[in-house]
């Protein structure tokens, strides 16, 4: 297998219990080197059984994958020394102070905070005031950063991210991904999990997975630029009852809540003024539509149902 | 070297940070050194005596006076009502009932012969047992003082008679501390070696730590090492705080070598470690590991020859004794601190509990699993 890509992975099955439920269902898709490549997927979708296949703590039943062209089952042993994890828990010791994990994940991958302090300086500077305090005490967008730093201690080749922004503010979030983006300049391979959509723009590429299969893999832009047809937002003052009408408008292709609009798609041309004469009938007020760019989350749904 | 050399200073660290494992380590056993041994004492005093009296003669007042003079019983009622007594059994305020029938005196020097009754609350087994056994002597002790006052010199002991005198080796005194303080610092150790290794691994698979070490090239007998090392000392220190609580508080001082002592016990941590590291690697919670681990904690104790002789269980738990490292342990502790028995007694038992460590910890080694 020679070392094309920072990731690949053939038909990788993984099933849990004696009911063999299915959890990764023949996956197969690559992370190019350098990339910053998203897994989105909502809870349970299998991003997690991903990461722990990749990082060799998870053996799959059938299927083969690579990172930085070793084999996950039979060179677990150099996997481990060149790739990085952070899992969605927070998983470093409580009891010890913020400066001594750091110092003792680094020790335990042979190198030392110094030799590749310039990797985490960044970050390590937003804790530093708080070196002294246990991991356990700290706040939630603390602890992340902490855990990234504890993750890049030893330059790794290939980070992974397990969810990495779920229970964080959005500012910490913002700040998370420019921190990444800073990352993937440095040359790391970067696959991060996230169940938020409007966290998928951030990336390079991103895979859409649902029920242990992967629905697409492609650059958002592309996804939603492959977006069939026109997305139109409505808005009316009685949520339910709008969508319910639309529901029963033939010319409605599809139409679901999103935020406060409701988003549609039809089966023909657009025809702006007998549908709002339509939802005028059916009690509405307010009423407004507007063209829109389809999002990820659109294409997500759009994958779901068909 | 370095790696495990940080491992240690890791878990040192988290176990200084701990107070309440602190505490286990170091007032625990020193509280339980002091209080335990008073109280795990065979020696049934204080067993509550009714008395129903149908005589009310001299020689029936002599013999209940002899009876409450022993120090062991509490005369609790006196009646001339067996009824009445049992009643007594039955509320719990009396363990035993002496009854003395009329004609005690008249039979006994008339006839020569005479007959008490006992009756005895069998609830509590030991101080049942005991009671009647001691209330038995006491009994026969007065039949034969009847026996000097009544026969005319010349005719005492036309029979011959073998009399027992008896001496205790080791413990002279028959003291029950001597005999109970060494198994209890052996439980002690055990309980204390067993739980903190027990739990520790589990504690890291519940926070999840685990995870990120498991990603990491930490060999797993580093991993193991590291979490054995720190317990393997901390059993040492409550050892020797134990030895020293026997020795201030109970006089105790080893009669044999403290090397023997102490090389025993290095290699009998490593057995019980290991078998805490080994249930750790089964369980997933800190619940898990501990109800496994007190489950056969009980087994040890009670199995163990602190409380029953080994040698008095059916052979079947005589067997099953055989797997408990503990009954070394307690066996060793006593052969050596009362006995003062050398490297030539022990070595049987010391290469078994070699073997115990040996097995538990190759075992804990491959059942501690990376990659699931």
């Amino acid at each position: 297998m020679e070392n094309l890509y920072a990731i690949e992975l053939r038909n990788i099955t993984k099933t849990y219990g004696r009911e063999k439920q299915v959890a990764v269902d023949a996956v197969s898709f690559h992370v190019n080197k350098g990339e910053l490549f998203g897994l989105i997927g909502p809870d349970g979708a299998g991003k997690t059984s991903i990461f722990r296949i990749l990082t060799t703590l998870l053996l799959a039943e059938q299927g083969e994958a690579w990172v930085e062209g070793l084999e996950v089952k039979k060179d677990y042993r150099e996997i481990r020394k060149i790739v990085g994890y952070m899992p969605g828990k927070f998983s470093l010791y409580p009891d010890l102070t913020v400066a001594e994990n750091l110092d003792f994940f680094a020790t335990v991958f042979d190198t030392t905070v110094a030799e590749n302090y310039e990797l985490i300086k960044e970050i390590y500077v937003q804790i530093e005031p708080f070196k002294t305090r246990r991991a356990g005490k700290l706040s939630g967008g603390m602890k992340q950063k902490l855990a990234l730093c504890c993750a890049l201690i030893h330059k790794p080749r290939v980070l992974f991210l397990d969810e990495p922004t779920t229970g964080v503010d959005p500012v910490s979030r913002k700040e998370f991904w420019e921190m990444l983006k800073k990352l993937k300049m440095q040359g790391i391979s970067i696959i991060v999990s996230t169940p938020y959509m409007d966290e998928a723009s951030l990336c390079d590429r991103i895979a859409l997975i649902q029920h242990g299969r992967i629905l697409s893999v492609d650059t958002p832009e592309n996804m939603t630029g492959n977006y069939p047809g026109q997305l139109y937002a409505v808005k009316a003052d009685q949520m339910y009852l709008l969508l319910k009408s639309l529901r029963k408008y033939p010319e409605v292709l599809d139409c679901y809540a999103f935020g406060a609009h409701a988003h549609v798609s039809f089966k023909n041309a657009f025809e702006a003024a007998p549908l709002k004469a339509y939802l005028r009938g059916e009690g509405l007020s307010e009423i407004e539509m507007k063209p829109i760019p389809a999002s990820i989350e659109d294409y997500f749904i759009k994958l779901l149902k068909t | 070297m370095r790696t495990i050399r940080f491992l240690l200073q890791k878990e040192f660290r988290q176990i200084f940070r701990n107070r309440a494992i602190l505490l286990l380590i170091g007032v625990m056993p020193v509280m339980q050194l002091l209080i335990l041994p008073l109280a795990a004492n065979y020696e049934v005093k204080n067993i509550n005596l009714s008395v129903v009296d149908h005589d009310r003669s001299a020689y029936a007042q002599k013999l209940i006076t002899k009876v409450t003079a022993s120090g062991y019983f509490k005369l609790r009622g006196y009646s001339a009502s067996f009824k009445e007594e049992l009643r007594k059994i039955e509320s719990d305020e009396s363990d035993l009932i002496l009854e003395i029938p009329q004609g005690f005196e008249r039979n006994l020097i008339r006839e020569d012969q005479q007959q008490l009754f006992i009756a005895v609350n069998a609830i509590n087994g030991v101080k049942a047992n005991l009671g009647g056994a001691y209330l038995t002597s006491i009994i026969r002790n007065f039949n034969e003082e009847i026996r000097i006052e009544l026969l005319p010199p010349g005719r005492f002991n036309p029979a011959p008679v073998i009399e027992i005198t008896a001496s205790n080796w080791y413990n002279p005194l028959m003291e029950y501390r001597f005999y109970m303080v060494p198994g209890i610092l052996a439980i002690l150790v055990t309980m204390i070696g067993g739980f903190l290794s027990a739990l520790n691994i589990v504690k890291e698979k519940e926070f999840g730590t685990i995870e990120q070490i498991n990603v990491t090239p930490i060999k797993k007998h580093h991993f193991i090492l590291g979490k054995l090392i720190p317990f393997w000392v901390l059993g040492n220190v409550v050892f020797s705080l134990g030895l020293l609580v026997a020795w201030l508080i109970y006089g105790i001082i080893p009669v044999g070598s403290l090397l023997v002592l102490y090389c025993f016990l290095s290699v009998y941590l490593l057995a019980i470690l290991g078998f805490g590291l080994l249930i750790s690697t089964f369980c997933d919670t800190q619940q898990q590991a501990m109800f496994i681990m007190f489950f056969f904690m009980m087994v040890f104790i009670l199995m163990g020859g602190l409380f029953t002789s080994i040698d008095s269980m059916p052979d079947w738990a005589k067997l099953v004794s055989r797997f408990n490292p503990v009954s070394y342990l307690i066996e060793v502790m006593r052969m050596v601190i009362l006995k003062g028995s050398g490297w030539k007694e022990i070595w049987p038992q010391f290469g078994i509990i070699a073997l115990f460590a040996v097995f538990l910890n190759t075992y804990a080694i491959i059942n501690y699993k990376k990659t699931s």
